[in-house]
């Protein structure tokens, strides 16, 4: 089975990003990382891949740098990647996204698709659906534990009270939660392979996108601090903690 | 024209509907619902009440048996027979599937997570870990389609009532592909996490699954309190999902909100600072959710949480 993963290199989640004068995200020349939540749809991937005697192809939309992200997935073992980068590109939103991934996938044969809930950057969490949508594609979303027999999904769907069992015949599009499974670390091999396995680096106009399929749609078009909120007292738990907790159960008369 | 998604169950409208019908009448113009699924006819009086002038309906179990697809088929021939410029879904897992399938259907721009929405084409969310506020300006093709988190507005009844238009569910085999076909609810006793006066939440500071009883024994010593969890905690299996708070889980607006062993990370702050009181426990003296406690206890949770415990049971006379 060949899996596509899909996988954004965001700003390192333990930096500080910032805007540009422009107002879009600096995702250029900042240290960045292999989204957190992108590492458990890559571990997926490659758990179903390796199972079945397939391949994982990890695709990004991203700058230059989403090489290094490109390149995490291949150490942690995804066989080939393809990257798209376009000027163009920058300040994309999602349905844009969605298009370049959409048309980049569709270049090649596959059995499915994996993604992450959300991005940790962005958290817009719907992209995944909108590419299943461009494709035509059923897609199980959310998933906290993926199965496949045959041409056939199971998985767990994360719902507010508990779960439900999802089935879906390939191909598809799944998303998995970061309680799905465990990423597994790149090895040294992992990373020493990595630089010999192919990256396939696109422009939008190699998808046959034109530009008015590849325009946002929207802006920040105004920017604010948000109010610091100043913490109040903080005592030592010696200091007669619990009482002072109680005290302010009972101020807020729940007790 | 605004549009509301409204997620329906046999329980009847989600309160987040009730806040996004609530936010739309605001803005002004007419304002419709669309409720697809089991229960949809019976929470169209509901939605009436909140603003909604007509609400297109289907009790169709399709809508609910199949993930997805067949709600977002009949959504986008909607749209396109009545025009919407704005749609409001809210940030739910089954609502994200049905927005991100019609902004591919519509090719509209779509923005998520937001905070308030300010006019048809503008809508407001808070960024770059909760300290930026920007406002978004949508354009392109109409509907612009804007996701809401849940309890960002209180829901007001207008005392409207609907004009209810039944929807037929017409929709081909071939997307009823992903289907629900097991269902497994986590029984929970007490009140609501998103209900209850006091949220009691603990962290990686746990430690272990089982010291979660001693908030347990916490929150039933209180009363009106539901305990919840960091995503530390979930992902660590100690909890179920259906504890989490913050970004990718529940947003709660308690009287108390008790962070014990919680670093405060800004994917969990966003889904507890709407507390009015936040309380913290923590050993390290420098985490961030002393920065917006009310009252922040630096020590061991083990040492704190019985005493309290025993405190609150005194109070109490149990
Ligand atoms: C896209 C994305 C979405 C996310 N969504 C969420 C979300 O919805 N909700 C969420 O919570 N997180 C979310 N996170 C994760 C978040 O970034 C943090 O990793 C998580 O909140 C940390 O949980 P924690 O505070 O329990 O753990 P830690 O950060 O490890 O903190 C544990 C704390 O316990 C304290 N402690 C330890 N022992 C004791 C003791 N004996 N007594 C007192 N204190 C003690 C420590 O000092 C520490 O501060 C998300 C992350 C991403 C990238
Ligand atoms: N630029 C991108 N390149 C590759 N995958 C992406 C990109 N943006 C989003 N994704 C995928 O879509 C998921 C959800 O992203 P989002 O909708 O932005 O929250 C992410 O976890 C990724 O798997």
């Amino acid at each position: 089975m060949n899996v596509v993963a899909l996988v954004k290199y965001v700003p390192s989640p333990q930096g500080t990003p910032q805007l540009g004068p422009d107002n879009l995200l600096v995702r250029s020349g900042v240290e960045g990382a292999l989204d957190p939540g992108d590492e458990y749809a890559l571990e997926a991937a490659l758990q179903i891949a390796e199972a079945s005697g397939g391949e994982v192809l990890a695709v990004s939309m991203g700058p230059d740098d989403a090489l290094a992200g490109v390149q995490r997935a291949l150490a942690m073992g995804a066989h080939k990647g393809v990257l798209i980068t376009d000027e163009g590109l920058r300040g994309a939103d999602t349905l844009v996204t969605a298009r370049v991934l959409a048309a980049a996938i569709s270049r090649a044969p596959f059995d499915l698709i994996i993604g992450g809930v959300e991005s940790t950057d962005g958290y817009t969490g719907t992209l995944p659906a909108t590419v299943a949508e461009l494709l035509g594609l059923p897609s199980a979303t959310f998933a906290r534990k993926v199965e496949v027999s045959g041409a056939d999904l199971r998985t767990e769907r994360q719902t507010e009270t508990g779960y439900d069992v999802v089935t879906c015949p390939i191909p598809a599009v799944v998303t998995v939660t970061s309680g799905a499974n465990e990423p597994r670390y790149p090895t040294l091999k992992g990373i020493m392979s990595a630089k010999t396995k192919p990256v396939e680096r696109l422009s939008a106009s190699d998808l046959g996108l034109s530009a008015e399929a590849t325009t946002a749609s929207q802006g920040i078009v105004a920017v604010a601090e948000a109010p610091a909120k100043a913490g109040g007292e903080v005592i030592n738990a010696s200091d007669d903690a619990a009482s002072r907790i109680a005290d302010m159960l009972a101020e807020a008369k729940v007790i | 024209m605004i549009w509301v998604y409204a997620d329906v169950s046999e329980a009847g409208a989600s309160p987040a509907a009730l806040e996004l019908l609530t936010k739309a009448r605001e803005l002004g113009g007419d304002v419709a619902a669309v409720a697809l699924g089991p229960g949809a006819n019976a929470a169209s009086a509901e939605l009436g009440l909140h603003g909604a002038s007509t609400v297109y309906v289907s009790d169709d179990a399709v809508f609910s048996d199949s993930v997805g697809q067949p709600a977002a088929h009949v959504l986008a021939a909607l749209v396109a027979e009545h025009s919407p410029e704005l749609v409001l879904f809210s940030t739910s897992y089954d609502s994200r599937d049905v927005a991100g399938r019609l902004q591919a259907k519509t090719g509209s721009t779509l923005m998520s997570n937001a905070s308030d929405v300010l006019a048809l084409d503008r809508a407001r969310t808070e960024i770059l870990g909760g300290t930026k506020i920007v406002d978004v300006e949508l354009r392109g093709p109409s509907p612009h389609i804007v996701l809401v988190r849940p309890k960002s507005f209180v829901a007001e009844p207008s005392g409207g009532t609907a004009t209810v238009v039944q929807v037929a569910a017409e929709v081909p085999d071939e997307l009823r592909a992903a289907r629900r076909v097991e269902r497994h609810a986590e029984s929970a006793s007490g009140p609501k996490l998103e209900d209850a006066k006091v949220v009691v939440s603990g962290g990686r500071g746990l430690q272990d699954p089982s010291n979660f009883s001693m908030l347990d024994e916490l929150a039933a010593a209180i009363g009106d309190a539901a305990v919840g969890a960091s995503r530390a905690a979930v992902d660590a299996g100690w909890v179920p999902y259906s504890y989490q708070i913050g970004q990718t889980g529940k947003t709660v607006k308690p009287e108390i909100y008790l962070a014990v062993g919680i670093s405060g990370a800004t994917q969990h702050i966003v889904g507890m600072k709407g507390a009015k009181r936040i309380i913290a426990i923590n050993k390290d003296a420098d985490a961030p959710i002393f920065g917006l406690a009310d009252l922040g206890v630096i020590g061991d949770l083990f040492e704190v949480i019985p005493a309290l415990t025993a405190e609150v049971r005194a109070r109490r006379g149990l």
